[in-house]
């Protein structure tokens, strides 16, 4: 399974150094990396269906517990065969679509990317490894949204849509690292061993939303969709592929992924059904309202991925069912209808629902690939959206809160409704009535353009003709693997004549109903946009404005560009800090015993040392200010000579000298100081300062006062003749023992000195300065 | 001598805090220098203070027979004397010739006009 992943991120990197081929006739052998994936995975249906799963561990950072874990289940390979299988028909199509264009190669490298990212998240049975590749699928779909890179709408798009999926995945980390921390593994299958454990513990619910919040994003749940209508800026096969059928089903795979570790509590279910609930209903509404077909198609796109979340919220037996029939059920039509769309744009040169019809007529099979995917969108009798509607209303009408039944179901019908109407539109509106003028030129695309939507198209008839055998491959062990119980019911076409049935016919007529009253026009449009200011995409792109504006204005307050400012504020920080750590260490006690009897010479020193520092503050002339600062110079170095460290002694009289000879040479022509601080603000430096020194003069006294062990020092002492051949241990330690720190100092020391040298050689021109 | 040289500190530390929070380039230069020469007493004073008792071995031993000052703390501070007049040197040089250029030991002027549109 590593394999399959890791092939679509090394053909990714192929595209790199074999671009220009792919230009040519060679791209031809594009679309058999996924055709082989989905061979792979299609062979992997008869050991998943008997009820296992298969394994693979390799070690990766074990001890942080990031592994290549990989598991593949039912719902695992429902996915994988979703991402190969709709992969293969979009390499093929996106191939003819964007000849010629200049970033051909590119294009491709990305959807490769995407592929094994996509793959890497449903196969992980890690979820950090989950999290990396999840991370990974945002990246791969922000450079797709902004494929079209000179156009300004399209970048906008992308960063939207990176920056909300992005905001979700920050959240989702959060989340499962919580969930690693309590259940004390990261890996998923033992995660559920675990449930007990992560129900009843007290950050269980943070978890649960920290999670969803990284769901609802990914998938485009109220109130963060409004990225998704924006992605559909970014090439159709795109849209078809990452932005219905798979990527945004990553917060659907998601949430089943880790229904059976947090769900069943009310938390939980409400949640899903609330947050899909609304977004369903929301979505559909708005989808008929469009006009753009990309735009109806996106907002359907939301209302079903609601539709996905709302059942996964009911979380019976029948609701899972329904949700994995559905997730397929989608996938398919929705991805002919982008792919119908792309050809229509691609031909017409427009997606306007207004201006289009009567296309059957010149492209025949396209119309026939829509109509197909039209119909199971539609949820008519014998095609699989049928049988995805069917087990929907059998979800809500068997849900376990009997009060909420009828509430439930009327979602389910008025966002079905919707559904219907929408898919009509997409699906047959341009094909149908009269041809205008305008599109007589039009002709049937590249054969390599429409059979992907006519063999996607058929599929969902094939699937809707014979359920059984779909359900029994396939998504009875997905819905198990969802809630952990075994599905006993097979799908069926005709449950005999009874509630469910009813309601799916009277929801298909009242759909097409809606569909020949709704007449596409822009005045709607228009209505629809009145309510821009109250949608969260405004408030959402609000808030991040204004975020904007707090942090600038914080930066102006803190950031003012003064340096003595910036010293302030550190030094006042520092101050805070270490008074407060101080505070709470406790008393100081000293043994007098310890202290060493200060002779003479060491107090007039001091004395000295005290008044050359007074002089250094006071004075106003840099040259005595320089002269003082020779002076504690020597002082230290007296102090350095009577407490026994001779080499220390000798080391700052040196240095000492020629600090100061420097200061007299260089910057004797400088003026004298000017004081330019007021007496308030001098009396408010000089009790920061005095503070400072306080504090650290109190630290001092702590830290001697406490007992320190000298093992190294003994040891150095030891062994600098033992080992080093030398006496004088000091020296001993900076040329032997440390002897790489000393050389590393002495090339820092040579880059100052070039620093130094080149400075003062440096002639610039009059017109360089400044 | 320990209390007193605490003091001498906590005033290193003091002046060069106060030094640095002036408006003038050549204050904030001896500014931390002041600082650095703090730190010294610091971690001279924390390695125990001994004295008349470098730590050389004696000419004819191959051990220390008797107490010794601790070497440790010395080559800290050697390496940060050194180290400390590497900055100081350059510190300076770039001093003087910002002073050619922008003809004044005020900070404040260094603020460049780019920024002020902001």
């Amino acid at each position: 399974m590593l394999l399959t992943v890791l092939s679509g991120l090394f053909f990714s990197c192929l595209t790199i150094p074999f671009g220009k081929m792919l230009k040519t006739k060679w791209s031809i052998l594009l679309p058999i990396v996924p055709l082989l994936l989905f061979a792979f995975f299609l062979t992997q249906i008869p050991l998943i269906s008997s009820g296992n799963s298969l394994y693979q561990h390799i070690n990766w950072i074990s001890s942080l517990g990031v592994n290549f874990d990989f598991k593949l289940d039912g719902l695992s390979l429902l996915f994988s065969l979703l991402i190969t299988g709709i992969g293969t028909a979009i390499f093929v199509y996106a191939r003819s679509y964007l000849k010629g264009h200049r970033y051909y190669d590119r294009f491709f490298g990305y959807l490769f990317l995407f592929m094994a990212a996509m793959l890497g998240v449903v196969l992980s049975n890690n979820i950090l490894l989950l999290f990396i590749f999840w991370e990974l699928t945002s990246i791969s779909s922000f450079f797709l949204i902004g494929f079209n890179n000179d156009n300004a709408e399209s970048r906008k798009s992308a960063i939207t849509s990176f920056c909300i999926t992005g905001l979700g995945g920050f959240f989702l980390l959060a989340g499962l690292i919580l969930l690693g921390n309590i259940a004390d593994t990261f890996v998923i299958s033992e995660l559920i061993q675990a449930k007990d454990l992560i129900l009843n513990h007290q950050l269980y619910p943070v978890a649960v939303i920290f999670l969803c919040i990284g769901a609802f994003t990914k998938s485009a749940q109220f109130p963060f969709h409004f990225w998704l209508p924006g992605a559909m800026k970014a090439p159709t096969p795109v849209s078809a592929y990452l932005h219905s059928a798979t990527m945004v089903k990553a917060g659907i795979y998601l949430l089943a992924r880790f229904t059976p570790i947090l769900g069943g509590t009310p938390l939980w279910n409400n949640t899903l059904m609330i947050v899909g609930g609304i977004t369903m209903l929301y979505a559909a509404i708005h989808s008929l309202f469009r006009i753009d077909l990309k735009g109806i198609l996106a907002y359907s796109t939301i209302s079903v991925l609601g539709v996905l979340t709302f059942l996964l919220g009911i979380g019976t037996k029948e609701a899972v069912t329904a949700a994995s029939v559905f997730l397929l059920a989608h996938a398919l039509y929705k991805a002919t209808l982008f792919l119908v769309t792309g050809i229509i744009d691609h031909e017409t040169g427009t997606r306007d629902i207004s201006l289009l019809s009567g296309l059957g007529k010149v492209m025949f099979p396209v119309a026939i690939a829509g109509s197909l995917a039209a119909l199971s969108s539609a949820g008519v009798p014998l095609t699989f959206g049928f049988i995805g509607k069917d087990l929907i209303y059998e979800a809500t009408l068997h849900t376990p809160q009997i009060n909420f039944k009828w509430v439930l179901t009327g979602l389910a019908i008025a966002t079905n409704v919707g559904l219907v109407a929408a898919g009509f539109m997409a699906g047959f509106k341009p094909f149908f009535g009269k041809l205008p003028q305008q599109f007589a030129g039009v002709h049937l695309p590249y054969t390599s353009m429409w059979i992907p939507p006519l063999v996607l198209g058929v599929l969902g008839v094939i699937f809707g003709c014979a359920p059984g055998i779909t359900g029994h491959l396939l998504t009875e062990q997905v819905a198990k693997n969802i809630i952990h119980h075994e599905i006993t019911a097979p799908l069926k076409i005709y449950h005999g004549f009874n509630q469910v049935l009813i309601l799916s016919l009277s929801t298909l007529a009242v759909g097409t109903l809606v569909y020949l009253m709704n007449k596409a026009s822009s005045r709607k449009l228009a209505f629809i946009a009145r309510f821009k200011a109250l949608s969260p995409e405004q408030i959402i792109i609000g808030c991040g404005e204004d975020l904007l504006k707090i942090s600038a204005w914080a930066t102006s307050l803190s950031h003012n560009g003064y340096l003595r400012s910036y010293h302030l504020k550190i030094i006042l920080f520092a101050e805070a800090l270490l008074a407060y750590k101080l505070w709470h260490s406790g008393s100081i006690s000293i043994d007098l015993n310890m202290l060493t009897q200060p002779g003479l010479y060491e107090i007039a020193v001091a004395l000295v040392f005290v008044g050359a520092l007074g002089i250094m503050v006071s004075t106003s002339s840099r040259l005595t200010a320089v002269v003082s600062m020779s002076i504690i110079g020597y002082c230290t170095c007296l102090i350095f000579v009577f407490y026994s460290a001779p080499d220390l002694a000798m080391t700052q009289f040196t240095i000492d000298t020629l600090s100061t000879v420097l200061f007299v040479l260089v910057l004797y022509r400088l003026p004298s100081f000017i004081n330019l601080a007021s007496r308030k603000i001098l009396y408010r430096d000089a009790a920061v300062s005095i503070g400072f020194g306080l504090i650290l003069s109190l630290i001092a006294l702590k830290v001697w006062s406490e007992p320190i062990t000298k093992d190294i020092s003994h040891f150095y002492g030891e062994n600098a003749y033992l080992l080093a051949k030398g006496k004088n241990v000091v020296n001993v330690i900076l040329v032997d023992f440390r002897g790489i720190d000393t050389m590393f100092e002495t090339v820092v020391l040579s880059i100052a000195a070039l620093g130094v040298y080149s400075l003062i050689r440096l002639r610039l021109k009059p017109t360089e300065k400044e | 001598m320990e209390l007193i040289l605490i003091i001498l500190l906590g005033m290193l530390y003091a002046a060069g805090v106060y030094l640095i929070l002036r408006r003038s380039m050549v204050k904030l230069l001896l500014g931390i220098m002041l600082l650095g020469g703090g730190t010294n007493i610091l971690i001279f004073l924390l390695g125990g203070i001994v004295k008349g008792k470098p730590p050389v071995i004696a000419e004819e031993a191959k051990l220390f027979q008797d107490v010794f000052a601790d070497p440790i703390p010395q080559a800290l501070i050697l390496t940060a004397i050194v180290i400390s007049f590497a900055l100081t040197a350059f510190a300076i040089v770039l001093l003087k010739r910002v002073y050619a250029l922008v003809n004044s030991d005020d900070l404040d002027d260094l603020n460049t006009p780019e920024e002020e549109d902001i």
